[in-house]
């Protein structure tokens, strides 16, 4: 199952020279990029665990993907998506994230369906992966 | 340089202005050229059509006088109060350029004459008994500037573009939706299919029409139900956060918090109401989402009744700032491109109001004044209505990036089904997103684009293909009166 998170999960793959290219892109527009990994891909799982601080004085793109392959290195079996994040006031969030790793094999989620009084029913969404530990989670 | 604008004051003073009888409004005090307004008055800009015969300085100030203290006739109990501040005052009036018999009339209020965070208050007050004034053919509310003071005794929006973002995880495209399709007679079960497809085909939001409330062929507890199902099976599908704007709208007002806080305890992100509920529900409903963490999505069914036509009416802006007031976090505001009406540089003037901090006069876009807005958090606008695939260059490009892209019969009318109708959007989307952020002159080469992503898009490729030709070419009805080189300025 291919999980859908972020900009771009509906194109192939993107290749480092298309992901070079959005980094450009939030560097021109003045964004600190990040990488963020995890192996716990749940839609509500907000954090993600941080490669490194955000990158709030790169100029070249270069840099970000030299981080990248470093971030591959270590941890190429799990998810990382890379993120722009915007500090302009009134905004002071992420203004781009996409992945740019995907495990080998993404075992997706189970929805748990709890019934209630009614015809109510409580929703879990749960990782297949976090059955396993982590760090040991997407190994076969 | 006009006449009017240099027509004096005629405000009678002392003792005469309070003999019994009829005296000219612009006598009384409503017509006052010299007037400063001040940072904290709230301005309104009025469009006039005069009768025939009747002065245009009277009739702005009839009209600054209605919205106000005056009455028909002159009452001693004025000299019980301190009226020379309570009288709203016309201090301006232009005649509309290229509109015989028309005229622009700029009326201030002291900031006393409303109770703070009630738009009801403020309608009232504004629209309230003017606009069957006899001697005038017709009137619009063409726009409103707000004092800071006034805008910080809003709420506003319940949660806001940024926060919604942060809740949805979606960062850095337009959001898409659709409307389930038929609007009414589908049941609850075959409702909620249409919203599984769609979702787990790739939109992040599906929508109750402005209609479907609780009917003989679907009640509101089985749709609910039916669409939660669908919502929570394709986020564990996905691995995305997915929504569907399940209308809680209803005849009262226990009904409509009965119906959110079912919508709240079935885990959803977001509930729908429309604009005919009223603002002072809109306003309770908002404080309702604030609390329990809902986004709140306003159709705006009903106003083309009064924002349409140019000669009359209130404009949609006004209403796009009253409901940022008021608190919605979605609202519908034209898709320039699509079936309902909509001028590109009007719906651009609608756009910045809903997601902009500060709004400068630019009346190429129909807005007459500057408008502060002090951090009130921001209003996803909402395009929806005859849009489809092959349009994404021109959407990206005249809407931008924050703004809900709805897509109904674009999705559900794909002629390989729901699900493929849902993934040539997000195909669509995401390419040209990708093209933007890569430097390229995506509005030329939209077309371009779309055909390389079909490639390996079979779905997005019979979207192309179906509605290739599909656009909604009429003039617009309600268009600026100012061209960029026009020399008028506040």
């Amino acid at each position: 199952m291919r999980i859908t998170q972020g900009c771009f999960s509906f194109l192939p793959d993107l290749t480092d020279d298309q992901i070079s290219a959005q980094v450009q892109y939030c560097l021109s527009k003045g964004w600190a990029v990040s990488f963020e990994f995890t192996d716990d891909p749940h839609p509500r799982n907000t954090y993600w665990e941080m490669w490194g601080l955000p990158m709030f004085d790169l100029k070249d793109a270069a840099g970000a993907m030299l981080e990248l392959k470093e971030c591959r290195r270590a941890f190429g079996d799990r998810y990382i998506r890379l993120c722009g994040f915007d500090a302009t006031h009134g905004w002071e969030s992420l203004r781009i994230s996409f992945l740019v790793n995907r495990p080998k094999e993404e075992p997706g989620f189970s929805l748990e369906r709890q019934e209630m009084g009614g015809r109510n029913i409580r929703y879990s969404t749960r990782s297949y992966a976090v059955k396993r530990p982590e760090g040991s989670r997407y190994q076969p | 340089m006009n006449d009017l604008a240099t027509t004096q004051s005629q405000t009678v003073t002392g003792k005469d202005r309070y003999k019994s009888g009829v005296m000219e409004y612009r006598k009384m005090g409503y017509w006052e050229p010299d007037y400063m307004p001040r940072d904290t008055d709230i301005i309104a800009l009025f469009r006039i059509t005069p009768q025939d015969g009747v002065d245009p300085v009277e009739a702005a100030a009839a009209v600054a006088g209605e919205s106000s203290t005056a009455t028909w006739t002159v009452v001693w109990t004025d000299r019980l109060t301190a009226s020379e501040k309570y009288r709203a005052k016309a201090y301006r009036v232009d005649p509309v350029p290229n509109t015989p018999g028309a005229y622009f009339a700029y009326i201030a209020y002291d900031l006393d004459l409303f109770e703070p965070g009630s738009i009801a208050n403020l309608s009232a007050s504004i629209i309230g008994n003017v606009f069957g004034f006899k001697p005038l053919k017709a009137l619009r509310l063409e726009d409103m500037r707000f004092p800071v003071a006034y805008v910080k005794t809003f709420q506003g929006p319940a949660t806001g573009i940024v926060v919604e973002r942060e809740r949805l995880n979606c960062f850095g495209r337009p959001l898409l939706g659709a409307t389930v399709k038929p609007k009414l007679g589908l049941s609850g079960r075959n409702y909620g299919r249409v919203v599984y497809e769609a979702l787990k085909g790739g939109l992040d939001f599906t929508k109750d029409d402005e209609n479907i409330n609780s009917q003989p062929f679907m009640h509101w507890r089985d749709r609910f139900l039916y669409c939660m199902e669908a919502v929570n099976k394709a986020q564990a599908s996905s691995g995305e956060v997915k929504g569907s704007y399940l209308n809680v709208t209803a005849g009262t007002m226990e009904d409509m918090y009965e119906r959110a806080e079912f919508a709240r305890e079935l885990g959803s992100v977001i509930v729908m109401i429309d604009l005919v509920i009223g603002y002072t529900a809109i306003q309770s409903m908002a404080k309702w989402a604030r609390r329990n963490d809902m986004i709140l999505h306003l159709h705006r069914a009903g106003h083309s009744t009064y924002t349409r036509q140019k000669s009359h009416g209130v404009s949609f802006r006004v209403i796009a700032k009253w409901m940022r007031l008021a608190g919605a976090d979605h609202i519908h505001a034209g898709t320039v491109v699509g079936k309902l009406e909509g001028d590109p540089n009007t719906t651009r003037g609608y756009y910045d109001i809903c997601r902009e901090d500060h709004n400068p006069l630019k009346l190429e876009h129909g807005i007459f004044f500057e408008q502060h807005w002090a951090s009130l958090n921001k209003m996803m606008p909402v395009a929806s209505g005859g849009i489809h695939a092959g349009q994404m260059h021109q959407l990206l490009d005249l809407l931008g990036e924050d703004v809900v892209l709805q897509f109904g019969g674009g999705t559900i009318g794909h002629p390989m089904g729901i699900q493929a109708g849902a993934t040539a959007n997000r195909v669509a989307l995401e390419a040209m997103i990708m093209a933007r952020n890569e430097g390229r002159d995506y509005v030329h080469e939209g077309p371009e684009i779309l055909a390389r992503a079909a490639q390996s898009c079979t779905p997005l490729k019979a979207a192309l293909d179906t509605w290739k030709n599909v656009a909604f070419n009429y003039e617009s009805t309600d268009s600026p009166d100012f061209v960029p080189s026009s020399s008028v300025s506040m």
